[in-house]
C-alpha cells in the first residue's frame, strides 16, 4: 500500500498544474446554469483547449485517439482539474464517458474514425436515450421499436429524462429489434444523429427549475444500419460496457469538488459563529471523516483496476455512499443559510462584504436530490451490492 | 500509487487469519467466558508471531514492518476476536522492556478529564483486563506516563463483554513520565489506527455471517436474503465495512508516510467510522438473525459488546468529529 506518486505521475501533474495555471483565469465568464446553448458554447470551447493542449480523452487508449493515460494519471489528471477550479465536463459528459468509450472498444473502424474525432475537438456533443416512460430501473423493458427498411432502421418510440437533449448533435440510442426470447435479448444500440426528420424535443423542468433533461418522441426515424453499435440484438451487453464506464471513476472529480464544499462550509460556519455549536463541528468532522474514506476508496478502486484493467465492483458502493454524502453535506450548507435559503436570488452577506452564495447553494441542494436516483437509483444500487458482490438470491 | 494490498500484505492477512482460526478458535473463546485472567499461553503465541514487534526495526527484535501491515494484522485479530490489550501492548513496544516479547502485557488509557484529541472518558474509570496488566500507559496531550498496575486500586465487576474482564478504578495515580507531547501524540494515533483495525475486522466478520445466515435461512419458501429488507440491511453492511477499511488503510498509511497527509486526522477520522460500523454492522447482525440474534449462542453479541469496549477508550464519536473538524 503506497499512495505516493511516483516521478513520471508526479512530473505528469506538473506538466498540467502549470497549462492549468495558465488557461484557467483567462477563460471567459461562466454562463447561467439555465442558459442552455450559451452553456454548450462553453463546454465545447473547454473541450477544444483540453484537446489543442493534448488532454482530451484522457482515459481513453490511444487507439481511439485519446491520451491513454493510466488510471492513476486519471485520478491525478481530476484533482489537479478540480484544484485548479477547471470547468466540469458539462455537456461533454456523455460523449466522453459514456458513448466515446463504448465505441472505442465496440464500434467499427468507420464509426471510430466517423464520431470519437468530433467528441474529442468538442465538435459533436452526446445526449444518452435509454430510459423510458415505462423503463427506468426496469431498462430492459424498454419498447422503443427499430424497423429495419433496407439500409435504415425506421425508430418510433418515447424517450425520457435525455439530459442535454436540446443542444445534441447524437444519441446513443437502444431501441427494441426483438420480442423473442428474454426481454434484454432483444435490444439493440444505435446512433441517432439529432437532426434526422421525426424527432421532437420536449424539455421538461427539473425541481431547481432548469431544463436539464427532455422527453423525446420519435416518430419513424431512420438510422442507418451502418450506425449500429455491436451485432442485432446485442445491445444489452453493449449496454453493459457503457454502464461500467458510468460507475468507474465518473464520480471522482465530484467527491474533491464535494470535499472543497465542505471546506468553504466550515469557512462561513467559523464566520457566522455557528462553529460554536458542537452540533455543526461534528457534523463537519462526520462528513469530513466519510469524505476522507471516499478518497482512500476511490484509490482503492483504481489501483485495482489498474491490476485488473476493469473498474471493480467497487465502483457501486462507492456510488451508494457517495450520493447520499452529497446530499448530507449540501443539507449542511442550506442549514447554515438559515433563513437565506428561503431565497434563490442572491443576497448580500450580514456584515456587507461578499455575496453570501445563497442562490448557487440552494440551487445545489436541490440538484443533490437526482444523485440518488441517475445512473442506478441507491435501491438498484443495493440489490446490485447484495448480488453481485454478497451473492444474495434475486428475489 | 498503489493503493491496492500487495501480495506480501495477502500472504500476511492469510497467515495472521491461519494462526487466529487455528490457536483462537471462537468456540475455544467462549470456553473461557467469564474468565478473569488473561489466557498467557495464547499471549505468547501472538508475541511469537510477531503481533507486538511487527513494527520494530530488525535490531531490536522486531520485522521492520509499517504500519499498513500491522493494520492488515490487526483486521484478522478483531475479526477472531481474539482479547486482551492487543492494540496498547503493540503501540508499547518500542517503549516498554518486555512488551514486544509478550512478558509485559500494557493497557493503555486517555489520563480521565483530558479533553484533547479524542477526549477520553472521565473518571472513574473502567480498565480492562486490569488483573493481568503489567503496566498501564496512560496518555494526554503533554505526556505519556506509565502507571505499574501494582499501585492501582481497582475493583472487579462483571464486564458487559463476557471475554473482556473490567475493573472498576477510583483513581488514576500520576506515574514515571517516559515520553513527551510528540510520543503522546505519535502513540495515540497509532492506537486509534490499529484499534480501528480490530474493529474494521469485527464489522466485517458480523456481515459475513449475517450474508450467509441470509443465504440459508428460508421462511416463505425462500432465503430471507431475497427480501429486500434484508438484502439492503447486507448491502450497508458491506459499504461500512469497506469505507471504514479504506479509511483505516489510508491512516496507516499516513502513519509510515508522513508526507501523503494528514496523519492525525485520518486516524481520527478511521477510528470513528470503524467504530460506527462494528457497532451498525452488529446490531444489524443481530437483527438478521431474528430470535436466534437475541440468544447467547449466537456471537452476534459478542461484537456487539466488544466494539463497545474498544470504541470506549478511543472517544466518542463527538470527541473524533472534533479532531477531524478541527484539520479538515
Ligand atoms: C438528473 C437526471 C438525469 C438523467 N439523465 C438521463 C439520461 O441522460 N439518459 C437516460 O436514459 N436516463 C437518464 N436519467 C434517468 C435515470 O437513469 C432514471 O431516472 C433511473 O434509472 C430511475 O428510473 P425511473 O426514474 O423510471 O424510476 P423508477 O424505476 O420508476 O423507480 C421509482 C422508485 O422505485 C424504486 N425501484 C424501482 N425498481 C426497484 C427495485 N427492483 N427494487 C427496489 N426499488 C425499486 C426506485 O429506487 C425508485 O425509488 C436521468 C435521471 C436524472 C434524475
Amino acid at each position: 500500500m503506497d499512495l505516493r506518486y511516483s516521478q513520471s505521475e508526479e512530473a505528469f501533474r506538473a506538466e498540467l498544474r502549470s497549462w492549468l495555471a495558465e488557461v484557467v483565469p483567462v477563460l471567459p465568464p461562466r454562463p447561467s446554469p439555465h442558459d442552455w446553448p450559451a452553456r454548450r458554447a462553453f463546454d465545447t470551447a473547454w473541450q477544444k483547449m483540453l484537446y489543442d493542449a493534448g488532454y482530451a480523452g484522457i482515459d481513453w487508449p490511444v487507439q481511439g485517439g485519446g491520451r491513454g493515460a493510466s488510471p492513476v494519471e486519471q485520478l491525478v489528471y481530476l484533482e489537479e482539474l478540480e484544484r485548479a477550479h477547471a470547468p466540469y465536463v458539462g455537456v461533454n459528459f456523455v460523449g466522453l464517458l459514456h458513448a466515446g468509450p463504448t465505441i472505442v472498444v465496440e464500434g467499427t473502424p468507420e464509426q471510430r474514425a466517423r464520431f470519437l474525432p468530433p467528441i474529442l475537438r468538442g465538435d459533436e456533443v452526446w445526449c444518452q436515450g435509454f430510459s423510458e416512460p415505462d423503463a427506468g430501473s426496469d431498462l430492459a423493458s424498454l419498447r422503443t421499436r427499430a424497423v429495419r427498411h433496407g439500409d435504415d432502421y425506421v425508430v418510433t418510440g418515447t424517450k425520457i429524462w435525455t439530459s442535454h437533449a436540446e443542444v445534441a448533435d447524437c444519441c446513443e440510442l437502444l431501441v427494441r429489434t426483438s420480442d423473442e426470447g428474454p426481454k434484454h435479448k432483444g435490444i439493440t444500440w444505435l446512433i441517432m444523429p439529432m437532426d434526422a426528420p421525426g424527432i421532437e424535443i420536449r424539455p421538461l423542468r427539473t425541481i431547481s427549475g432548469s431544463s436539464e433533461f427532455a422527453e423525446l418522441f420519435l416518430d419513424g426515424v431512420r438510422v442507418p444500419v451502418a450506425n449500429r453499435v455491436g451485432a442485432e440484438n446485442d445491445g444489452w451487453r453493449v449496454t453493459m460496457v457503457t454502464l461500467s464506464f458510468e460507475r468507474g471513476t465518473a464520480f471522482v472529480g465530484e467527491l474533491l469538488e464535494t470535499m472543497e464544499l465542505l471546506r468553504r462550509l466550515k469557512v462561513s460556519a467559523r464566520r457566522s459563529g455557528a462553529w460554536d455549536e458542537g452540533e455543526v463541528r461534528h457534523r463537519v468532522g462526520q462528513m469530513g471523516a466519510e469524505l476522507d474514506a471516499l478518497w482512500a476508496l476511490a484509490r482503492r478502486n483504481i489501483s485495482q483496476a489498474t491490476r485488473t484493467g476493469v473498474p471493480g465492483t467497487g465502483a457501486s458502493v462507492f456510488k451508494l455512499a457517495f450520493s447520499e454524502l452529497r446530499q448530507r453535506v449540501a443539507q449542511l450548507g442550506m442549514d447554515l443559510l438559515g433563513p437565506a435559503g428561503l431565497s434563490t436570488d442572491e443576497l448580500p452577506s450580514a456584515d456587507g462584504g461578499e455575496p453570501l452564495g445563497n442562490g448557487a447553494l440552494v440551487e445545489l441542494w436541490l440538484n443533490a436530490f437526482n444523485r440518488t436516483i441517475a445512473a442506478g437509483t441507491s435501491q438498484i444500487q443495493r440489490n446490485i451490492v447484495a448480488e453481485r458482490i454478497l451473492g444474495l438470491p434475486k428475489a | 500509487m498503489d493503493f491496492d494490498l500487495s501480495d506480501d500484505d495477502r500472504s500476511l492477512a492469510d497467515g495472521m487469519r491461519r494462526l487466529c482460526t487455528g490457536r483462537f478458535p471462537l468456540e475455544q473463546l467462549r470456553r473461557s467466558e467469564g474468565r478473569r485472567s488473561l489466557d498467557r499461553a495464547g499471549w505468547s503465541v501472538l508475541a511469537e508471531a510477531g503481533v507486538f514487534s511487527l513494527r520494530l526495526a530488525p535490531s531490536a527484535g522486531g520485522a521492520g514492518l509499517g504500519t499498513a501491515q500491522a493494520s492488515v494484522v490487526f483486521e484478522e485479530l478483531g475479526r477472531a476476536l481474539v482479547p486482551g490489550p492487543v492494540a496498547a501492548t503493540h503501540v508499547a513496544a518500542a517503549m516498554v522492556e518486555g512488551a514486544a516479547t509478550g512478558e509485559r502485557t500494557v493497557g493503555l488509557l486517555p489520563r480521565p478529564g483530558w479533553g484533547g484529541p479524542g477526549g477520553g472518558p472521565s473518571l472513574p474509570a473502567m480498565v480492562g483486563d486490569l488483573g493481568s496488566l503489567d503496566c498501564l500507559l496512560v496518555v494526554d496531550g503533554d505526556a505519556v506516563e506509565l502507571v505499574e498496575t501494582g499501585e492501582l486500586d481497582g475493583e472487579p465487576v462483571e464486564g458487559l463483554d463476557p471475554l473482556t474482564p473490567m475493573w472498576f478504578v477510583a483513581e488514576i495515580p500520576r506515574g514515571a513520565a517516559v515520553g513527551a507531547a510528540a510520543a503522546a501524540e505519535a502513540i495515540w494515533r497509532d492506537h486509534l489506527v490499529l484499534s480501528g483495525a480490530l474493529l474494521v475486522g469485527m464489522a466485517a466478520s458480523t456481515s459475513d455471517m449475517a450474508v450467509e445466515y441470509a443465504k440459508v435461512r428460508q421462511q416463505f419458501d425462500r432465503p430471507i436474503g431475497a427480501f429486500q429488507a434484508v438484502k439492503h440491511m447486507c448491502a450497508d453492511m458491506l459499504v461500512r465495512t469497506e469505507l471504514c477499511r479504506a479509511a483505516v488503510h489510508a491512516a496507516a498509511v499516513a502513519v509510515d508516510q508522513p508526507e501523503v497527509g494528514d496523519s492525525v486526522r485520518a486516524a481520527a477520522g478511521a477510528a470513528m467510522l470503524a467504530a460506527q460500523a462494528a457497532d451498525a454492522n452488529a446490531r444489524a447482525c443481530i437483527q438478521v438473525y431474528g430470535g436466534m440474534g437475541f440468544t447467547w449462542e449466537v456471537p452476534a453479541h459478542l461484537y456487539l459488546t466488544r466494539a463497545r469496549v474498544i470504541s470506549q477508550f478511543l472517544g466518542s464519536s463527538g470527541a473524533l468529529a472534533d479532531v477531524v473538524a478541527g484539520r479538515f
